[in-house]
């Protein structure tokens, strides 16, 4: 039987074990909303922009590893999902957007709601695809899809015009994909292999530093069994969190601009290092001449244009991180015996002594101000380090990532590739919708929940019990830190003025807000949103405006200039001098 | 270092300018880019004429390759290959530049293949210096105008890009 081009659309989402799809309609998709409308299997998310239709989407892909699907229609349709396209793409996350178009009968006429869905995107998919058949529609959806999950992973757009969703065609979804053009590689080189775990042995001062690629690659287990094995420290990128598990005695924290001090110094110090799904971004490395000079460097990425990008590599290593770190692990097995103890004990006294600093800590004593560390320390505890936390960027993301201790993947889901205002929220509904049990929590400041504040609404439609934890600082806190340390204290545009009545604002979209100003409040307030499983509590923490993130590598610096804290760091800084 | 990059890609309508739009968004250099269909017509063949340091070639060819419409690519400038443009120019052929002008074709094998009684439409074909080398030579006269086709390449021996 012949069904029509909108029937085989859904039809495919069906084949491919899709169950929710993010979007918002429009004359282009009538055909395919209709399509959705007769069936229930594909169960369709309304949200309130499609912005926020990428990113949860996005969340969703990111809390499960399976790809999100976005459907929105043409022109405003598509401009709107570009941000959230973008953010997908720098964090290598599998999504499918599919766009209505205007019908091909009136392509390149400036039609009613036309754009160039392909070129605007172009830059920030892994690839798209225009239908101008119906009888290619269904392989074009399976390769999208097969696009977005494999290698690395990333979106992918399909833009169908509104003809094509009505023209018949027999309905036939492809088993399998063969690309003459694309066929990622999983396994590893075995002779790459066997130097990279030659050249571990010999390592004096190791480290191992992963990314996202962990997590998106599922290869935490493989990870963890190398890293015990070789008894080496593990330090994970703000993508990687989650990866190796954040209690863990070898774990020595996040890496960065505002990483911990001892996984910067061990970085810039170390001899050899195992790089593993990461990308050496420059909020990792800080000024490259400066970075690691003593390092020999072991880079096991999908992306070959990953390897070798930024900094010089000894030994590439292309495939999957999981197959290719088991390999790794055989590789070292098979060479007898483990690292000696004796040979990195030295090296793990240094880091031991730069852990000591406590480069996360924060003044406690104030009883009079809530301390935004503070906030996430405790939904840490009274979550059990099992909650989703999704997050906003600014100093807020930055706290979380510090005071969050993930020791699962897949449960730190934020915008760090692009940096994306607006993140939070829409992801935590696609969290949500994936594991609709589990706690889930948007720490955000007040300026980036405003961004997409508007999916308060998709929440009461689809009863979406997520916690904000809103860390108000009543400024542009992250922009206010550098104006404060670069630019002489001139605010400029970075104090948040005129902000809304969070509480207010929350129970007008039905759902719960508590305003908390005193630091003995913190807990009860989380304790309230944490136990009641039903409802949405916005939770505006009044937060103390002054602080910072520490530690910090300020732009051009170096790993080993890390600034811990306007005091503590002259101290460290001539500790080191004199050493 | 100038590379010569061939590329065999899908015979897609975006193709192109996924290959364009990489090289403007990195910042790489094109000096040229040809792409015609190949006998096979699902496939084209690009060739770019470009330049950069070694890592940066390496980067130009690693993204490439990760084009989804990208088959194939070669760099030609790995091995003995063979490198040919065509140029079509128009130049002031009056008095005593109508001979002189003819010679000039002549000992750099070009042909004219077009005259008015004032001009000579010349076409030649040969690597980048000689076209380099023969629109200076015509500097003795005036050029109306110049066309070159930009680079196209093809490795020699048995080396071959092909599926
Ligand atoms: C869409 C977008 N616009 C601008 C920025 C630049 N930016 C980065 S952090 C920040 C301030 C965020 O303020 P807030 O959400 O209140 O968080 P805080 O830093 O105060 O914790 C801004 C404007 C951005 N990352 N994203």
């Amino acid at each position: 039987m012949e069904l029509t081009g909108a029937d085989i659309l859904v039809r495919c989402l069906q084949d491919e074990g899709i169950d929710y799809i993010f979007g918002y309609p429009g004359g282009a998709a009538l055909h395919i909303y209709d399509a959705i409308y007769k069936q229930d299997v594909v169960k369709h998310v309304l949200v309130r922009h499609e912005q926020g239709a990428t990113h949860a989407a996005d969340g969703y892909a990111r809390a499960t590893g399976k790809p999100g699907v976005v459907l929105v229609t043409s022109g405003p349709g598509v401009t709107n999902t570009v941000t959230g396209i973008a953010t997908a793409y720098m964090d290598s996350i599998p999504m499918v957007v599919l766009s209505a178009q205007v019908p091909t009968s009136v392509i390149g006429d400036d039609a009613f709601q036309e754009v160039d869905a392909i070129g605007i995107t172009r830059p920030c998919v892994k690839h798209n695809f225009l239908v101008k058949d119906v009888k290619d529609l269904a392989a074009t959806i399976k390769k999208a899809f097969f696009i977005a999950s494999t290698g690395r992973p990333g979106p992918v757009l399909v833009d169908v015009p509104k003809d094509i969703t009505a023209n018949l065609c027999e309905y036939n979804y492809p088993e399998s994909v063969e690309m003459r053009s694309y066929a990622p590689v999983q396994k590893g080189h075995p002779k790459q292999i066997g130097r990279a775990a030659k050249l571990l042995m010999e390592a004096r001062k190791p480290i191992i530093y992963s990314g996202g690629g962990i997590v998106m690659g599922k290869a935490e287990k493989e990870l963890t069994e190398l890293v015990h094995y070789l008894g080496y420290p593990c330090t994970n990128t703000l993508m990687g969190l989650g990866g190796f598990p954040a209690e863990d005695p070898q774990f020595i924290g996040m890496l960065g601009m505002h990483g911990t001090y001892e996984a910067n110094m061990a970085m810039h110090d170390c001899d050899v290092m195992l790089a593993v799904g990461a990308r050496f971004d420059d909020r990792i490395t800080g000024d490259i001449a400066k970075f690691a000079p003593n390092a020999r460097i072991i880079h096991i990425d999908i992306d070959p244009a990953s390897i070798g990008k930024v900094v010089p590599v000894e030994v590439p290593l292309v495939g999957g991180a999981a197959p290719v770190l088991r390999d790794l692990l055989a590789s070292l097995k098979s060479l007898g015996s483990k690292p000696d103890v004796g040979k990195t004990a030295d090296w793990w006294k240094e880091i031991n002594e730069w852990r000591s600093l406590k480069s996360f800590e924060f003044d406690r004593t104030r009883s009079d101000v809530i301390k935004p560390q503070f906030v996430v320390e405790k939904l840490y505890e009274l979550t059990n380090g099992e909650a989703y936390v999704t997050s906003d960027v600014g100093q807020h993301q930055m706290w979380a990532a510090q005071h969050y201790k993930f020791s699962k993947p897949l449960r730190w889901i934020n915008s760090g590739g692009l940096g994306t205002m607006g993140f939070g929220l829409p992801a935590a509904i696609g969290v949500k919708f994936a594991h609709p049990d589990a706690d889930v929590a948007c720490i955000t400041g007040e300026a980036s929940i405003l961004m997409c504040i508007q999916e308060l609404a998709t929440c009461k439609q689809y009863d979406i019990p997520v916690n904000i934890i809103n860390l108000n600082n009543r400024y542009l806190g992250m922009v206010r830190q550098w104006q404060e340390f670069f630019y002489e204290r001139r605010y400029s545009q970075s104090y948040m003025n005129a902000l809304p009545d969070f509480v207010k604002m929350a129970e007008s979209y039905g759902h719960k807000g508590i305003q908390i100003h005193d630091p003995a409040d913190v807990e009860g307030a989380l304790k309230e949103a944490i136990d009641d499983k039903s409802s949405l509590y916005f939770l505006d923490f009044i937060t103390d405006q002054a602080e910072n993130v520490y530690p910090m590598i300020a732009g051009g610096k170096g790993h080993h200039e890390m600034v811990l804290k306007p005091e503590a760091n002259a101290e460290m800084i001539t500790k080191r001098e004199l050493a | 270092m100038r590379r010569i990059l061939s590329i065999l890609l899908e015979n897609e309508s975006g193709a192109l300018s996924r290959v364009s739009g990489l090289f403007s968004a990195r910042g790489y250099n094109i000096e040229s880019l040809t792409v015609a269909p190949t006998e096979d017509n699902t496939l084209s063949r690009m060739t770019i004429v470009t330049s950069g340091s070694e890592k940066v070639i390496e980067q130009i060819t690693k993204q490439l390759n990760k084009l989804v419409d990208v088959v194939k690519l070669m760099d030609l400038t790995d091995g003995a290959h063979i490198e040919r443009e065509l140029l079509l120019v128009k130049a002031v052929a009056k008095d005593d530049r109508r001979e002189e002008v003819k010679r000039l074709v002549d000992i750099f094998r070009g042909r004219i293949i077009d005259v008015t009684s004032d001009t000579y439409t010349v076409e030649l074909t040969g690597n980048g210096e000689k076209i380099d080398a023969f629109i200076v030579a015509l500097s003795v006269t005036e050029i109306v105008e110049v066309v070159r086709s930009g680079v196209s390449g093809i490795a020699r021996g048995n080396r071959a890009l092909k599926l």
